[in-house]
């Protein structure tokens, strides 16, 4: 036996597994979502139908928004945490780790608990102005559950980052006279850029699938997971709903894909 | 460049400690006075508070309450390392990956809001003096060892600081390139002129490149002179097994001269004590003819370098002796050979160390 067959063989096992489990369902996927009436013009409905389009333009923005807020967010809590030694320190990371197990129906129940009819924002504000204030059943809610259950996940990824930042390279750029925020902006950002792209698109992918909160705030959030469950269990519109999945698919993918060639130069400058 | 000698700020250290936050004390209080144009080494091994000390200068660290930093009399103390104008020089080199060569050295004059023009004749300025020509538009991670040394100096430089801090240059380069651009470095610092502070462990470049060295043990200044002064008279046992190679003989004194097993040693100076612990430099023994000298001693091992022999040689003091002849000495191991010592190359130490 060769040493080229042996290795082959040793692949094979995936190969069996990436055509089972990857290849034939996205396949049939693919093929199920020209099926419909409009045969591959399915596809085009989603930019073209008014109502898939909405949904299309509101998911994207809720994960970008909910991608750029949480880095914001981690970026100066995992810094903090880092670099500073106190009390408490272990047990608070620990915590900030604890969301990281739910499932997004549990976070929806926690947005629900925070910001619903019952809820603790609701209650302040009927005291305080004598108006009760409910936004879990709402995009906000939403946002907010996404932010929960992302930041933790980010927040990891930069204090890892953060620890293998070489001080003296602040300390340089000070020498130089750098002000504080000239230091983060030349020598800080560029170099947590990779962490950046990195945690910045599972927070991204996260926010553009996650079905779960969804599902649990509310049913008509006009976002696209949303929309493929009504698509496909309601209205019984297979192709609608495939073309829609293939769709999800392609544009979380090719966003991730420019995010990654924008900072290309950022990651391999930081090597 | 149009540098002349006594240039930047004149250094000021007074009654600087520093204990860190877990009670370890890295500095006990020192005060020390750096010239303008002045090239001070702080020597020692590590955990010394060398670099403590180098850092309290910068303003990276600030001192213990009671502790002054001035530069040309005005107390800095309390300015943050980014207004102090000072260049450093890092072990690490902390060229920034993100920037070219020449955007790595004219960081500093962007900061400063140096006009475009002016920052790159700047710049070029300085590729040219630490030789590097043609390296300006590659990235950090594609320079060697000796390439990015220069790129931190030139980076360090172009700011026109009143103080150059150099914290272990060399130490991250090989032997052979550590030689070389010792040398570079020495005049390129005798050529800008300006103060500098240079921390090192190493005593060879030490010697070379200070105008003064301050040698540290322990957190404390043990002895800061002329590197003529540290090698020919350190005033303790740590400075002079520091510096150099050193024979330290434990004898009784008796009418001016040491006693030894194999000998008397004639010494000069104060000789009304009554014992003493004395440093020989091995090169300053010469060998001889057995019975034409007043000390002898058997050859125990002999170790040709080129430019000089080692011979360890037993018999003389209690301990074995280092002797660096001449190459053209003969000499085999378990001959028997007299010990020439000058008066003068005999120092006299504390006793307690």
């Amino acid at each position: 036996m060769s040493h080229k067959f042996f290795v082959w063989l040793c692949l094979l096992p995936l190969a069996v597994v990436t055509v089972a489990f990857f290849l034939l369902p996205m396949a049939r996927l693919v093929v199920t979502g020209a099926e419909g009436p409009q045969g591959l013009a399915g596809y085009l409905a989603i930019l073209t139908e008014p109502r898939y389009r909405a949904t299309l333009i509101n998911t994207v923005m809720l994960a970008a928004a909910t991608t750029i807020v949480t880095l914001i967010v981690a970026t100066i809590a995992g810094m903090f945490l880092q670099r500073h030694r106190f009390p408490g320190r272990a047990v608070l990371i620990a915590m900030l780790t604890f969301p990281l197990a739910f499932p997004g129906v549990v976070v929806g129940f926690l947005i629900i608990l925070l910001a619903g009819r019952q809820g603790l924002i609701g209650d302040l504000s009927s005291r305080l102005f004598g108006e009760r204030l409910v936004f879990a059943y709402s995009i906000y809610g939403l946002f907010l559950g996404y932010l929960y259950f992302s930041i933790p996940r980010v927040i990891l990824t930069i204090m890892a980052a953060v620890q293998k930042l070489d001080v003296g390279l602040e300390e340089a750029a000070r020498s130089l006279g750098a002000s504080p925020w000239a230091v983060q902006r030349d020598v800080v950002m560029p170099a947590l850029a990779p962490a950046f792209v990195a945690s910045g698109a599972i927070a991204f992918a996260t926010a553009m699938g996650a079905f779960g909160t969804a599902f649990t705030l509310a049913t008509n959030i006009d976002v696209l997971p949303m929309l493929i469950y009504t698509e496909f269990t309601l209205a019984a519109n297979f192709s609608t709903s495939a073309a829609l999945s293939v769709g999800l698919g392609i544009i979380t993918w090719f966003i991730l894909a420019i995010a990654r060639s924008f900072s290309g130069s950022a990651v391999a400058a930081a090597g | 460049m149009s540098t002349s000698a006594g240039h930047g700020a004149a250094v000021r250290i007074a009654a600087c400690g520093k204990t860190f936050a877990d009670g370890t004390r890295a500095l006990e209080p020192a005060t020390l006075d750096i010239d303008r144009g002045e090239t001070l080494v702080l020597l020692g091994p590590s955990g010394c508070g060398k670099t403590t000390m180098l850092r309290i200068i910068a303003g990276l660290e600030l001192p213990d309450t009671g502790g002054k930093v001035l530069f040309d009399g005005k107390d800095m103390t309390s300015v943050p390392i980014e207004r102090r104008n000072v260049g450093m020089v890092f072990q690490s080199y902390a060229l920034f990956p993100n920037m070219s060569v020449s955007d790595n050295i004219g960081y500093g004059l962007k900061i400063r809001g140096v006009p475009n023009e002016e920052r790159a004749a700047r710049v070029a300025e300085l590729v040219a003096l630490t030789n590097i020509s043609g390296l300006e538009n590659r990235r950090i991670d594609q320079l060697s060892g000796g390439q990015r040394q220069r790129v931190a100096l030139a980076r360090a430089v172009a700011i026109r600081p009143g103080i150059l801090l150099l914290d272990e240059p060399l130490t991250a380069l090989d032997a052979a390139l550590r030689d070389r651009l010792r040398g570079e470095l020495n005049r390129l610092l005798r050529a800008l002129g300006i103060t500098t502070i240079y921390v090192t462990h190493d005593q060879s470049e030490a010697m070379e490149l200070g105008d003064r060295i301050v040698v540290m043990q322990k957190g404390t200044i043990a002895q800061i002179g002329s590197p003529r002064e540290i090698y020919f008279a350190p005033k303790n046992r740590f400075v002079a097994e520091f510096i150099g190679a050193a024979n330290i003989i434990e004898a009784p004194i008796e009418g001016g001269q040491l006693v030894l097993p194999g000998g008397r040693q004639p010494i000069g100076g104060d000789a009304t004590v009554s014992a003493a612990v004395a440093m020989i430099r091995p090169e300053t023994i010469r060998v001889v003819e057995a019975g034409s000298a007043p000390l002898s001693g058997l050859i125990d091992s002999v170790s040709f370098i080129g430019d000089r022999q080692r011979m360890v040689v037993s018999g003389v003091s209690g301990k074995l002796l280092t002797v660096d002849a001449p190459n053209a000495v003969v000499a085999k191991a378990g001959e028997r050979v007299g010990l020439l010592i000058s008066p003068d190359a005999v120092r006299l130490l504390p006793p307690e160390s």
